[in-house]
């Protein structure tokens, strides 16, 4: 097994870490959270291909290395939209979930 | 085992590790923090990869920004703990989703590590068009000239990005600056940071993005550090950001996508088709189309990083 063998075993790893997360968790942040875990090791497999894909005197192949670049920064785009909505479902409704069945808003007898 | 085996080894399990952590963490802070720590450890992984141009985007976008905006939500949103606890999924839907992850994450382990050998290369390709555009960076080759239709894109989407999360101001705050509004620290870590780094961060900036045709680097990086080296001094009060309907603002993030687009649209003219270009005078317009996505991408940032107006017009 080489090390780029081991390092896309951890990208898998994430991969699964990630998806755990974003099912499992019920805070909309966690699974933001989680969500880029995920993408985090989707990126690393395109990594381990471009690193398999060496060659011609360079170190990985340049065109998976330009898609994650590209990835990463639409990530972060669609991650700062998604906090953003986050946060102003949370001034309107002072939720933190997105649960179907919203706790019952305490009634007065109780 | 040699030394750079163990180093993947000991890499691998430290990122796992992170993560899991991350989503076992109490705190929402602690998770983010975890976060942050996994995707500083998976810098390192990329440099390990031989991306070192990924391993900057990483470190600074990946881990750099997007940890400062969840920082930033975590300190405004106070969840109910019977809220969360009644979201959460139960033990029985856990184990399954538990059972899915590991059948996603096994399946995938499985493609990964029975794909081809030798596996299919475009690095001779990309690098035999390399030198004709007179870049000696190929994956900033393949960005902006091979596949520059996805960079072109990409800019796109980060101005739609920036106009989506302005919208989502309340409509009384519109036309305000964007971000909340910070106290002004005169004294203090904060204060002396945000009149220190700026100056040597933008050298920084600049240089990141300058060095990209050659070097590792480019436009997202050295934006990025330039957004940073913006948005020190809003948090810390010095300088103000200006409004949401300010041209000069809206200038700045727009003027990088159309001047690629401008550029593509000049290929048919004067080259093979959108986005060619002209055999000997394609350097000098990469780096127009560079130096225009520098300043887009770091206003662009910037105004993410605030997210939308928080005050009035009159603050």
């Amino acid at each position: 097994m080489t090390g780029t063998d081991i390092l896309a075993l951890a990208a898998c790893g994430l991969v699964a870490i990630g998806l755990y997360g974003l099912v499992a968790q019920a805070e909309v942040l966690r699974k933001i959270i989680a969500f880029n875990l995920l993408g985090a090791g989707v990126f690393l497999l395109f990594g381990v291909v471009a690193r398999r894909g060496a060659g011609a005197g360079l170190a990985a192949d340049p065109v998976p290395q330009a898609m994650v670049i590209t990835g990463l920064v639409v990530a972060f785009a669609a991650t700062a939209l998604a906090l953003v909505l986050t946060l102003r479902l949370y001034q309107i409704t002072g939720a933190a979930t997105v649960a179907e069945d919203p706790p019952e808003p305490t009634a007065p007898d109780s | 085992m040699t030394a750079g085996l163990l180093l993947d080894l000991l890499l691998a399990l430290a990122v796992l590790g992170t993560a899991a952590w991350t989503l076992a963490a109490r705190s929402q802070f602690a998770a983010v923090i975890g976060f942050v720590v996994t995707g500083l450890l998976l810098t390192l992984v990329w440099v390990r990869l031989g991306a070192v141009d990924v391993a900057l985007t990483e470190a600074a976008i990946g881990a750099g920004a997007t940890g400062v905006i969840l920082l930033y939500v975590v300190a405004r949103l106070r969840g109910g703990e019977a809220e969360i606890s009644a979201a959460t999924p139960s033990r029985a839907q856990r184990a399954l989703a538990a059972l899915l992850a590991l059948s996603v994450g096994g399946a995938l382990a499985y493609g990964v590590l029975s794909l081809p050998d030798p596996a299919p290369s475009l690095a001779e390709a990309a690098l035999a068009g390399t030198a004709p555009l007179g870049l000696g960076n190929p994956v900033s080759a393949v960005l902006m000239a091979h596949r520059g239709l996805d960079t072109l894109l990409e800019a796109i989407v980060l101005v739609f990005a920036v106009l989506a999360v302005w919208s989502m101001a309340a409509d009384h705050r519109w036309g305000g600056r964007p971000g909340p509004v910070f106290q002004r620290e005169e004294h203090g870590p904060l204060s002396l940071l945000a009149r220190i780094l700026p100056p040597v961060g933008i050298v920084i900036g600049i240089y990141i993005a300058w060095v990209g045709a050659d070097s590792p680097g480019g436009k997202f990086q050295g934006g990025t550090i330039l957004a940073a080296m913006w948005v020190l001094p809003w948090i810390a009060g010095l300088v103000r950001p200006p409004s949401v309907t300010d041209w000069r603002l809206r200038l700045m993030i727009a003027i990088g996508p159309l001047t690629f687009l401008a550029v593509g649209l000049a290929g048919f003219v004067v080259a093979e088709g959108f986005l060619a270009y002209p055999p000997g005078f394609a350097k000098p317009l990469i780096l127009l189309i560079e130096a225009a996505m520098t300043l887009s991408v770091a206003a662009a940032l910037a105004c993410l990083i605030a997210g939308p107006p928080e005050r009035r017009r009159r603050a």
